[in-house]
């Protein structure tokens, strides 16, 4: 891996260098009070993505990952430092503010992929479009268009228990894009799945990278996983830290020309 | 924008318990609409009675005999306008169960004392020439297939015919009348009182009651005074009352009922606010990491909180809905058969409003508490329930 974070034969984010970065994170810090005791779990950590990049965030469990994740979709606030996001100084706006702002620029994609079940995977993939004044009309229309894209356009009146595992995380992926924002945070969005359904969901997200442009910051443990991430940052004690060597990530890359194991 | 998919949603989502609980709160406001129908049925005599109209009966009971001379008596007195009487005659129509209020008049006066009384002017005129003739109320009328014309036997249980033993009186129904006074006793079987007077074997020139009508309302109470003071010291003294006051004591003679009523809703109602509260509070619990999807997705807190509001009101309002318009059916079925006893069964629409008021009031009750629960979660915690 070289010493941008960028993991061997993936693809550098072809933006202009002018553009402003989508994610900036400077000084953060993060403690959370545990009884008498303060611990902290980010330690002035600094980051940027640009638009368009696909990033992976490794470290081993309680390394501050996921609180990172949380402090740059809005779910979250930081203790100290600045989070600019999308333009955005997001730390400095109101619960009520910031919720408008994650549902117009943040995509959610979870471990699980977390479907009202008693809804089919078209009124799944809509939830997020009932924030906005979109016609039913219109709204129908970019259901349709983002269960084309994850590959499920003739399953939308199937309701989530007569999907598949990786079904269910395909209309997860369409909920999360289907609002069109820009920034797609990913906690694990492979971690539920099997080797195979891994493959074809990292196809997919690769795809919303390169083909439809979406920022993507990806929360994994699996470095086979992180490979397909234009860049990976590695945490730890909540500092980033230097990257293992490339080989031991590269290598084991997974294609979706693989078979799974 | 619209949440009615979301609320759908959640209320589907444990179907049983939702069914259950729906079953829960119906049953509860089918009872609160059968409670509000009998409080009025039984209090129906209390809200028809006419506050011009006097009871006058003997001081013992309602069942020791006033002389029939009294009525020109009564009538003699400035505050008086009327006064009827009646009888109770107490026979059996086929079995004792058929119960329903018998009494001999003199037909044109108790006409002119009961305007609610609606018969046609030739029924009027038939049972005034008929010296048999008798007029009963539709319900009666309905519920035993009688028609104009038909002969009516009436086995005595007090009143025997002279030198007929226990042979039934035969009456000839001549009209059968209604009330457009809701709640009016539409059950009552009436007669002539010269064919009952001469007929009996005993008593003759003594009835049960009289009812009077005074000139003023407001001064019904002197009246009523006045009435017994003209016969005291005789040798059938008399209590004088209001006709409402009658009736409540009538109707309370087996206890408070706007108090037992009253306890029992609140019993009812305390319990469904437990059970629905615990399942909304279960729901909410259950769906923590739901919540917190749903904010992190975007969704205000204020429009979480809207959101288990409303699907707690949904609830409680489609269920006390559909109990109270169990109660209206029930009370449209009962009624033919329960007439007799309680005159006035119906759901009025006070209390139905009543009923849906408290249907939404249970339901901003119970869900306001976890409502507020799921507004205060934080998204980030909720988050790692999923």
């Amino acid at each position: 891996m070289s010493d941008d974070g960028r993991a061997p034969g993936a693809e550098t984010p072809t933006d202009p260098p002018t553009e402003p970065p989508m994610v900036e994170v400077r000084e953060v810090t993060r403690t959370f009070r545990q009884g008498k005791r303060t611990v902290p779990v980010l330690r002035g950590l600094s980051l940027e993505m640009q638009p368009g990049e696909f990033l992976a965030l490794m470290g081993p469990s309680g390394s501050g990952k996921s609180t990172l994740l949380n402090l740059i979709a809005g779910l979250d606030r930081p203790t100290g430092g600045e989070v600019v996001v999308a333009g955005s100084e997001i730390h400095r706006l109101s619960e009520r503010r910031l919720a408008a702002w994650r549902s117009r620029n943040i995509g959610f994609v979870f471990q699980f992929a977390n479907l009202l079940g008693a809804l089919n995977a078209r009124k799944n993939v809509a939830v997020p479009l009932l924030l906005t004044s979109l016609s039913r009309r219109d709204r129908l229309k970019r259901v349709e268009i983002a269960l084309d894209i994850v590959g499920l356009a003739d399953r939308g009146g199937h309701y989530p228990r007569e999907l598949s595992g990786g079904e269910q995380q395909r209309v997860g992926i369409a909920r999360a894009i289907v609002a069109d924002s820009a920034l797609l945070v990913c906690d694990e969005p492979t971690g539920d799945l099997d080797r195979a359904t891994t493959v074809e969901i990292l196809d997919l997200l690769t795809a919303l990278n390169r083909e439809h442009r979406k920022t993507i910051l990806m929360v994994t443990h699996d470095p086979l996983a992180a490979a397909r991430a234009s860049r990976i940052l590695h945490l730890d004690d909540g500092r980033l830290v230097a990257e293992p060597a490339a080989d031991a990530v590269g290598a084991g890359a997974l294609t979706s020309g693989e078979t799974a194991a | 924008m619209s949440t009615l998919p979301l609320i759908g949603a959640a209320l589907r989502r444990k179907k049983t318990r939702t069914f259950l609980t729906f079953c829960s709160v119906a049953v509860a406001f089918l009872i609160f609409g059968v409670l509000s129908m009998l409080r009025v049925a039984l209090a129906a005599g209390v809200d028809i009675a006419n506050q011009d109209r006097l009871v006058v009966r003997h001081r013992v009971s309602l069942f020791q005999m006033l002389p029939e001379s009294y009525e020109a008596d009564i009538e003699r007195l400035d505050s008086v306008v009327d006064a009827v009487h009646m009888t109770w005659f107490g026979g059996v129509y086929q079995d004792p169960s058929n119960f329903f209020m018998q009494s001999p008049v003199h037909p044109a006066e108790y006409l002119d004392m009961y305007p609610e009384v609606q018969l046609s002017e030739e029924e009027r005129l038939r049972w005034i020439e008929t010296r048999n003739g008798a007029v009963a109320g539709r319900a009666s009328a309905e519920r035993y297939g009688w028609q104009v014309g038909d002969r009516i036997p009436i086995q005595p249980t007090i009143w025997r015919q002279e030198g007929r033993g226990d042979d039934a009186w035969e009456f000839e129904l001549v009209g059968i009348y209604d009330s457009e006074v809701e709640g009016f006793d539409e059950t009552q079987f009436l007669f002539r009182y010269d064919f009952f007077d001469e007929a009996r074997s005993f008593g003759r020139g003594s009835v049960g009651w009289y009812m009077v009508r005074v000139n003023d309302p407001e001064r019904a109470a002197e009246a009523a005074a006045a009435i017994d003071d003209l016969f005291l010291n005789s040798e059938a003294e008399t209590k004088s009352e209001p006709e409402g006051a009658f009736a409540a004591g009538f109707a309370n003679q087996i206890g408070n009922l706007g108090l037992i009523v009253t306890a029992i809703l609140g019993a009812v109602f305390f319990t469904i606010l437990l059970v629905a509260g615990n399942t909304m509070a279960q729901s909410v619990r259950e769906r923590v990491g739901e919540i917190g999807l749903l904010k992190a997705l975007g969704f205000p807190s204020a429009r979480v909180l809207r959101l288990v509001l409303l699907e707690s009101v949904a609830l409680s309002t489609t269920a006390g809905l559909t109990g109270l318009l169990f109660a209206v059916g029930l009370g449209a079925a009962l009624r033919p058969t329960l007439a007799t006893y309680f005159p006035g069964l119906f759901l009025r629409p006070q209390d139905l409003l009543l009923g849906v008021a408290l249907a939404l009031l249970t339901g901003l009750v119970t869900g306001v508490f976890p409502a507020r629960q799921a507004m205060r979660l934080q998204t980030a915690f909720a988050l790692r329930r999923l």
